[in-house]
Order: C-alpha cells, then structure tokens, then sequence
C-alpha cells in the first residue's frame, strides 16, 4: 500500500509541474502574442505595466478574476457553466502523455518514474486526439447555452469546423504511425533519433540519408488543420469579431472568459507538442546524440533535449502569431471546401504513398 | 478493485442510458449520452482494451454526438413531447424483452466466466493496437470488408440524396 500511495505522490507532482509549466507558458504567450503582433504592426505591444510591459499577464488575470460573473437572463444555467470546464479540462489532459524529454528512468525509494513524461500509455496519440474532439463540446455547449443568437451561430461554425478538420488531423498522422509502428509519443520520437534527417518530417531510413518516407505534406497537412482545430486565424470563423462579437463566448465575463481563453492558448501549446513529437523529432537534437554527451556530461544531456524541445515548441506558436498578423480570415465555405477538397485528398494520398514505400523500403 | 471499477461503469452506463431516454430536452439527453460513451470507454479500459476506449471516444463522443448536438441546435426543439408520447409502445416491447430475458436466464442459469484462452493472452504481449489490426485483416477480413462496403454505399447514398438537381439549381443561381 505504501509503494501505491507513493507512486499516487509521485504523479500528482509530476501532474502538478506539467500544469504548472503550462499555465506559465499560457501566461508568457499571452504576452508574447501582444508583443509579436506589435512588432510586426510596427507597434510597441503593451509597454504600461512593468518594466517593458512584461508583467501585463499578472495585471489581465487579476483583471479577468475580479470582473463580475454575468449569466445572460434566459441561459441555460448548468450547460453555461458547465461549457468552460469542458472546454478547459480536455486542453490540459493531454499534456499527460506528451514527452517532454528523453525517456530515462529514475529510481525513487524503490519505484521507478520517468521524469518527463507523466503517462506513457500505448496509445498516447490516439488519447490526444479522444481528447481534443471533448474540446468541441465547450465550445458548442457555451454557444447553445448562452441565449445569443451571435454565440450560437459561433457554436455552429465551430461544430462543423471542428468535425472538418479533426479528421484531417488524424489521417495526417497515419504516415508517421506506419512508420514508427506505434502510437506512443515516446517510441515515436526515440524512432526519431540521431540526426535531422531522422525526422519523420525528412523521413531518411535509419541507415542513410535519403528522404524516402518523407511526411512533409502530411506535415503541412497537420499544421493546416491544427490552426483550423484550435480555432486561430485564418480559421477563427467561430470566434469571428467583425461577423459575431465574439462568437460563442460572446456572453461570457470574468473568470468563465478566462477558461475559454486559457483553453485556447492551452490548445495551442498542445498541438505544437504534437507537431514537434511527431514530425520534427520531439526532443532529439538536429545532429545526433547531445554535445554535452560529447564533453563528458552525460548526466546532463538531457538539458539540451528538453531545450531542443522548448525551442520547437515556441517556434510552432511563433508560427501562430505570425500567422495571425499575415493572414486574413478565410469565408464559410472557403473553409469547407479547402477542408474536404485540398487537405483531405493529400492527406489520403500520402497515406497510400507512405504506406507503398514503408512497405517496399522498410524501415 | 477491479470489481468496484465495474461495477461503477455498469451502474453509470446503465443510469445514464436512462436518463438519455427520460429527460426532456434534447441537450440534456445528449450529455447523459457523452457520460455513457465516456463510462464506456473505462469499462473498455478496465478490459486492457486500451485502442478501443479511444476509439470508443473519438468515433462516438467526438464525431457522431457532435453531429448529435448540431443537429439538435439548428431544430432549436426545446421541449419536444413527441418522442414522449410513444411510451405505451416502448412499454410493451419493453415489457416483452424483460420476460425474455428472465425466461432465458431462469432457463439456462448463470454461468462463470469464460477463462481468457491461450489466443487471449497473446493478445496481451502483442499489445492490443496490433492484436487488433492483425485479426481484423485476416480471421475477420471478410466481415469487415462486408462492413466497408455498407458505409460505402450508405455514403454515395447520402451524397445522391443532398445533392441538388443540377439545373434546379443553374435556374436559381
């Protein structure tokens, strides 16, 4: 019994360093995003609170948690409230089988832990995906429930959106699961090491060089629909200001807002993880092993591996940002057509490519 | 342990597959629905039949219910009594399969579980993602291309059915 409550120890702080590393970069990005899209307007960003604006997030939390709590007359009172929890806990639980770092064990009093991945389940990718599909259901819940036309029309959109392009996501990923043969998050990147051109994004068989299974397009194909999943511009048709207010979240205040808001950026970090796991080699450096394996510290190789993957993660929310400040919104069926006519046919085509060399070329 | 674990599934599934039936507006049912799903997918769990909880997940939470909750949404039909009104029908029928069931378990007694067989663990080592593509393309290939071949049709069969008049709708445009 004591090893069982040891190891239920053992998670909740693993669970606990996760999240909190997660609301951190929320908090960050929030800023970053201001920051960025300033810059690329040819503006200063925030610049009032602190020292260069940076502590502009502490003054929008402390904002958003004492604003007062508007339920619209005429809502649906427990779908109201219960839409930003739905919206909020399937952003956060995926991060539960994302690896942050390279896959060594730590004996602690007995047990054995792997520090940088909470769970590593056999079916990591397939339990992200489960997940980020309950997303949608805040989303609609939170338009049908707030008694506005302008929210439900967001709620709408999102609905079918959100069907659209989840699949796309899924088929892109088939091509990197054929070639790691497996699902999980870990094996999928350890198939990944020693170099670059190992990536699944290069795709070179593990003893050369050329790019013979390459997943560039079902990587562009990811990216796409990952920006079109987290509702982000050009995709940002449920949230559209100019058309719906503020689409679903329209009646929204406070705190509730705050979930929405959190899920959002949440969303963002998780989907970039995802990119980063499975197309460009999660936390493998781009040469191979570590240089500070190469000087003699191999006890801290794994600082350059979680750097290396910090560092992909933020360029894919860079790539958000930059996105956001390129791009105007695309219209309805704009979005429905490149969903269904361009994204779904590479998608299903690079699956039987993928699947043809895979299987004259094996790996 | 486990047996708690199951039990709390079956309790659940079973509750919230009422309650689907018996509440009133549509939103509602569709939400007992998504917990039933969920509950599910942790018996599934339970079973180390990890592939198909997710499954279980993405096909039926995350896709058909959405669907669900669109459709729902655009009829707009708050307090539908329609469905309600059946409740004589579903009674007798109800009432049929129940005796069924008794007279069928009376008759035949409770039996012991099955003991997994050799093929059964297997399963384990291989893991269940492989254990499963792997029978799904071999012992049961047949039936599942049969299965294949119904969506088929029933997709081509949707698309006719939307689809406009070609010229209906030159005229208007």
């Amino acid at each position: 019994m004591t090893e069982l409550s040891l190891r239920l120890a053992v998670s909740l702080a693993q669970i606990a360093a996760v999240m909190g590393i997660v609301m951190l970069t929320v908090m960050i990005l929030t800023l970053a995003e201001r920051k960025v899209l300033g810059w690329m307007q040819d503006r200063m960003g925030p610049m009032e609170v602190g020292p260069y604006g940076i502590l502009q997030p502490i003054a929008d939390g402390l904002k958003l948690f004492f604003k007062e709590d508007i339920v619209p007359a005429g809502a649906n009172k427990a779908m109201f409230t219960l839409a930003p929890i739905l919206a909020m806990v399937p952003a956060m639980i995926g991060f539960a089988v994302i690896p942050f770092g390279p896959a060594l064990t730590v004996d602690v009093f007995g047990i054995t832990i792997k520090p940088f991945v909470i769970s590593d389940i056999n079916i990591g990718i397939l339990y992200i995906l489960a997940f980020t599909s309950i997303g949608a259901y805040g989303i609609i819940l939170g338009g049908w429930s707030s008694n506005s036309k302008y929210s439900l029309l967001g709620g709408l959109r999102s609905a079918a959106q959100v069907i659209s392009y989840e699949l796309n996501v899924g088929l892109a990923i088939i091509g990197v699961l054929l070639l790691a043969g497996s699902l999980s998050l870990v094996t999928i990147t350890e198939a990944q090491a020693g170099g670059f051109w190992h990536w699944f994004i290069w795709g070179a068989r593990p003893d050369g060089y050329f790019p013979i299974h390459t997943q560039i397009f079902a990587f562009v194909v990811f990216v796409i629909s990952a920006v079109a999943e987290t509702n982000r511009v050009p995709f940002d048709l449920p949230e559209a200001e100019s058309e719906l207010v503020a689409g679903f979240f329209t009646e929204y205040s406070g705190m509730r807002f705050a979930f929405f808001f959190i899920a959002e950026y949440a969303n963002m970090v998780l989907v970039s993880c995802v990119a980063a796991s499975l197309f460009l080699g999660g936390w493998n450096a781009p040469y191979p092993g570590t240089i500070l394996g190469y000087i003699g510290l191999e006890q801290l190789a794994w600082v350059e591996n979680v750097a290396w993957f910090t560092f992909k993660v933020y360029l894919f929310l860079f790539l958000f940002f930059w996105l956001r400040a390129t791009l105007p919104r695309l219209r309805y069926d704009q979005l429905m057509r490149f969903g269904w006519k361009v994204m779904l046919p590479i998608a299903l085509a690079n699956i039987v490519v993928t699947a043809i060399t895979a299987y004259f070329f094996p790996r | 342990m486990e047996q708690a674990f199951f039990f709390y599934f079956a309790f659940v599934i079973a509750a919230a597959s009422v309650l689907v039936i018996a509440v009133r507006n549509p939103i509602y049912s569709a939400m007992a629905l998504l917990v039933m799903f969920f509950h599910v997918a942790g018996l599934y769990v339970t079973l180390h039949a990890e592939f198909l909880a997710a499954v279980q997940i993405i096909v039926y939470a995350g896709a058909i219910l959405v669907l669900y909750l669109f459709v729902v949404m655009l009829l707009n039909m708050r307090q539908d009594d329609r469905y309600h009104r059946q409740w004589p029908m579903a009674a007798a029928v109800g009432m049929t399969l129940f005796i069924e069931a008794v007279i069928l378990t009376a008759m035949k007694g409770w039996t012991a579980p099955t003991v997994a067989t050799g093929r059964e663990t297997a399963v384990g080592e291989a893991g269940n993602t492989e254990a499963i593509g792997d029978v799904l393309y071999s012992t049961y290939l047949f039936p599942f291309e049969v299965a294949s071949l119904i969506l088929l049709v029933a997709m081509i069969g949707a698309i006719i059915l939307a689809k406009k008049d070609p010229e209906a709708v030159n005229s208007e445009g």
